[in-house]
């Protein structure tokens, strides 16, 4: 691996305070970023791969170049998913949730080091991982509101009961902010998944490594495999792939390239895709979090059945 | 006018099947006619569009004409707007938006709203004809479902103009601006409802572009909203063919594209707005299962499944289209079925006796032809009700098919007409893996007498409006619209105001 590495394992042997020298140095153990597919972390089928590596031009990680096949993987693994995570009872996906804020809760110095290393100060690197843990925490807490909240009963003139209720879309595929590593990632999933979809996200090209311990965390909180699936590879070559996938309900972009928000929405026509775009979103703010975020991927289901009359008219609800 | 026509029965024999002697209900008497009156109707020969309150002569200077699709007879001609009107629409419209529409206080708003409602509702009988007259649907439709569901929806929406904060928690909702509106042919005035008074509730001014073989109801409605005195250019409505819907999504000046139509396109619109800023809803096509139980009452779900495809000659994008009967009671469902088709009254639209009207246009029919060829030939069998059609206008006898395979095209493909296909199910994994198995979701219908049961079957359906123990029920606080390739969005309810604001 390269110099930053290497660099980083002699200081800390240092300040463990174990005694110098070559002889005696410890090597340390790399981590293989691979991506993240239906519970497992295969690396990518193609076999390609790409060197991350930060503004100082130190090398960070090689790093999946995933394929049209992985991501086709993916919603394999994310279909497979849906009708078990959809079913769940919503307080339990609230636990589930809340639980993943937990296992990142106790990982918080290993994603403040990542992010350090991808180009972050330590101040901010704590604020963006902290912010993750209470954003988790805030959508585990909708999980069994946001019906209350965009579900109502509909007073019909004719004699019948008549609710709304929002279904989740099913798979969402999404192209997470480029700019940061973590923050936009987790803001995008949480309300995705706290409705019930499953999903499959790219991660930031240039900063990957969040999206893929990010993947370990979720592996180790108690969320089924599928639900999430993380990619690591060029936006660029994907967005298409995204965008006419026949089994996707929904995409998502975050970003501002106006080129690819159009060819999403047009290839997305193929099979009448909801596609949002969250443009110049600041993830860090207040109005990052909402519970139309979690609607944004909803839909709206309508029931209707008779209400048995005899011996008065009108209304039932 | 074509004379009603009675299903006439050849054979002298009764029927037998199943040792059970069939029923008959139509033998030794006969419907007289009951022809709707049309004296107290109002019609000029020609409609020119109707822009900034006033009817304007179009700039392409063409007509075309709208016919009777039940006596082939042309009713009126209708000015065909090209780009240059839609502009002058567009403009109308965006100028009533920042200088009037936006400044008056919402709750003014809501009393033209009102007031647009209340005037539809005593011109209700005038609305029902014409719509029958233009569309070819049976009057007792027009009368009691299309003209005061249009009515009410705008009395339902008025009363939101001035609550809407209250509709989305948190947040401020504002108006998108101009919203082009592009509306079919099956439910020509209520969809020019849908359509409208939300868009007004919440601010937005309004170009409505209603289908070519339906135009009239829409500007009856147009001088409806003259003599409202909504202020001019709130509400424009110009008339054409597809390129002057094309011509509308492609304004630059437009906020807000909502279309009810095919799924083909829904698609090119799709496409179209691509990499702008323009907000769209869609409400396409459907292909709905409708689901009998062995435990369902019979009778009713038979008249339920009757309602759900041969309401408005099956010109209903939410048709239960599909028909899925568990196998235990097959035989007596499709006895029941072939029974109560035969007593179905197909013929004058105007007569308050007919259950089935006109086909809407000589188009459609060969459309609905083409796919009844398509079924014989994949290897279902047909059944029609042997019921003698007018010899004029375009006509189409109730139709089912029995034997169909998931595959074949029938069971897959809209084809918006009177014709049913049926499929049979064992256990209730199989029929919702089979009901789900199609790129629609709009609508589905399902029959049982057990409670759990409709719970489980309403929650797994991919669709956006579930009717249990009954079907093609509407009303204007109930939201409506699709999943998957059924289009996105909704009309109707709280949830119908989201498609015309910023929040």
């Amino acid at each position: 691996m390269g110099k930053a590495i290497e660099k980083a394992s002699n200081l800390a042997i240092s300040e463990n305070g174990l005694e110098k020298g070559p002889s005696k140095k410890r090597v340390e153990v790399l981590k293989t970023y691979k991506i993240y597919i239906g519970g497992q972390f295969p690396r990518t089928e193609s076999g390609r791969y790409y060197t991350a590596s930060n503004s100082k031009g130190e090398q960070l990680a090689n790093v999946c170049l995933s394929s049209r096949k992985d991501f086709r993987d993916a919603v394999v693994a994310a279909r497979n998913a849906f009708k078990s995570w959809s079913s769940r009872a919503a307080f339990n996906r609230g636990q589930i949730l809340y639980r993943i804020a937990e296992m990142l809760e106790g990982r918080k110095a290993q994603f403040v080091d990542e992010l350090i290393k991808q180009d972050s100060s330590k101040a901010r690197s704590q604020k963006e991982v902290t912010l993750c843990v209470d954003r988790l925490i805030y959508y585990a807490g909708w999980c069994d509101k946001y019906q209350q909240l965009f579900g109502t009963v509909n007073p019909v003139a004719s004699s019948h009961f008549n609710f709304s209720v929002p279904e989740p879309m099913g798979v969402v595929a999404v192209m997470a902010p480029q700019d940061n590593s973590l923050i936009g990632l987790v803001s995008t999933i949480a309300p995705i998944i706290a409705g019930g979809n499953t999903s499959i996200i790219l991660g930031s090209e240039a900063k990957p490594l969040c999206a893929v311990s990010f993947a370990e965390v979720l592996n180790s909180s108690d969320l089924p495999g599928g639900v999430v699936n993380i990619l690591t590879g060029r936006p660029s070559e994907l967005f298409p792939h995204f965008a006419t996938h026949m089994d996707v309900n929904a995409v998502i972009y975050c970003g501002s390239d106006a080129v690819i928000a159009k060819e999403m929405q047009q290839k997305g026509a193929g099979n009448v895709k909801r596609v949002l775009i969250y443009k110049d979103t600041n993830w860090f703010s207040e109005s990052a979090q909402s519970p139309y975020f979690v609607l944004n991927t909803q839909e709206i289901k309508t029931t209707w059945h008779p209400i048995e009359n005899v011996g008065s008219g009108g209304s039932g609800y | 006018m074509p004379a009603t026509t009675k299903n006439k029965k050849q054979k002298s024999t009764p029927v037998k099947s199943n040792g059970v002697p069939k029923l008959k209900f139509n033998t030794g008497w006969e419907y007289a006619p009951a022809p709707e009156s049309t004296s107290h109707i109002k019609l000029k020969d020609r409609y020119d569009l109707f822009i900034n309150g006033k009817f304007v002569k179009p700039s392409s200077g063409k007509y075309f004409d709208t016919i009777n699709p039940a006596t082939e007879e042309k009713i009126a001609e209708l000015a065909e707007a090209n780009a240059a009107d839609v502009d002058k629409a567009v403009k109308a419209a965006r100028n009533a938006y920042e200088r009037t529409w936006k400044k008056m206080p919402a709750s003014e708003k809501a009393k033209y709203i009102f007031r647009i409602s209340r005037m539809m509702q005593e011109r209700a009988r005038e609305f029902a004809v014409i719509e029958s007259l233009d569309g070819g649907k049976a009057i007792r439709e027009s009368r009691d479902v299309d003209i005061p569901l249009a009515a009410n929806h705008f009395f339902y929406y008025a009363g939101w103009a001035d609550k809407l904060e209250y509709a989305f928690p948190g947040r401020t909702p504002k108006p998108l601006g101009v919203a082009g509106q592009i509306i079919p042919w099956n439910f020509p005035l209520l969809m020019a409802a849908w359509k409208i008074a939300p868009a007004l509730a919440t601010g937005n001014t309004v170009v409505l572009k209603p289908a070519e073989t339906t135009p009239l109801t829409a500007l009856k409605l147009a001088e409806l909203i003259q003599e409202s005195g909504l202020p001019d250019g709130v509400v424009n409505i110009i008339t054409g063919f597809g390129q002057t819907g094309a011509d509308l999504v492609n304004h630059q000046d437009v906020d807000k594209i909502a279309f009810t139509g095919s799924t083909e396109v829904g698609k090119i619109i799709q496409k179209a707005v691509a990499g702008t800023n323009k907000k769209v809803t869609l409400e396409l096509g459907g292909k709905a299962a409708n689901i009998i139980f062995e435990d369902a009452p019979l009778d009713q779900a038979v008249e339920g499944v009757i309602n759900g495809i041969y309401f408005n000659q099956g010109h209903v994008c939410c048709a239960g289209s599909r028909l899925f009967v568990q196998e235990s009671v097959y035989d007596i469902v499709l006895r029941k079925l072939k029974d109560r088709i035969e007593t179905l009254i197909v013929g004058d639209p105007l007569d308050k006796n007919t259950d089935i009207g006109a086909i809407n246009s000589k188009t459609q029919l060969e459309t609905i032809n083409k796919y009844i060829t398509i079924g014989k030939k994949e290897g279902a069998e047909m059944y029609q009700s042997s019921c003698s059609i007018p010899g004029r206008g375009f006509f189409c006898r109730p139709t089912l098919f029995t034997n169909v395979a998931q595959s074949n095209r029938i069971a897959q493909e809209e084809i918006f007409g009177p014709v049913l296909a049926i499929q049979t199910f064992r256990t209730d994994e199989e029929v919702i893996e089979k009901a789900n198995n199609t790129p629609y979701g709009l609508s589905a219908g399902v029959w049982t007498d057990k409670g759990s049961k409709i719970f489980n079957l309403t929650a797994k359906m991919r669709a956006g409006v579930v009717w249990a123990n009954t079907y093609n029920k509407f009303d204007p606080t109930s939201p409506f619209g699709g999943y998957k390739e059924s289009g996105y969005g909704r009309e109707g309810g709280l949830h119908g105001l989201s498609a015309y604001v910023k929040i």
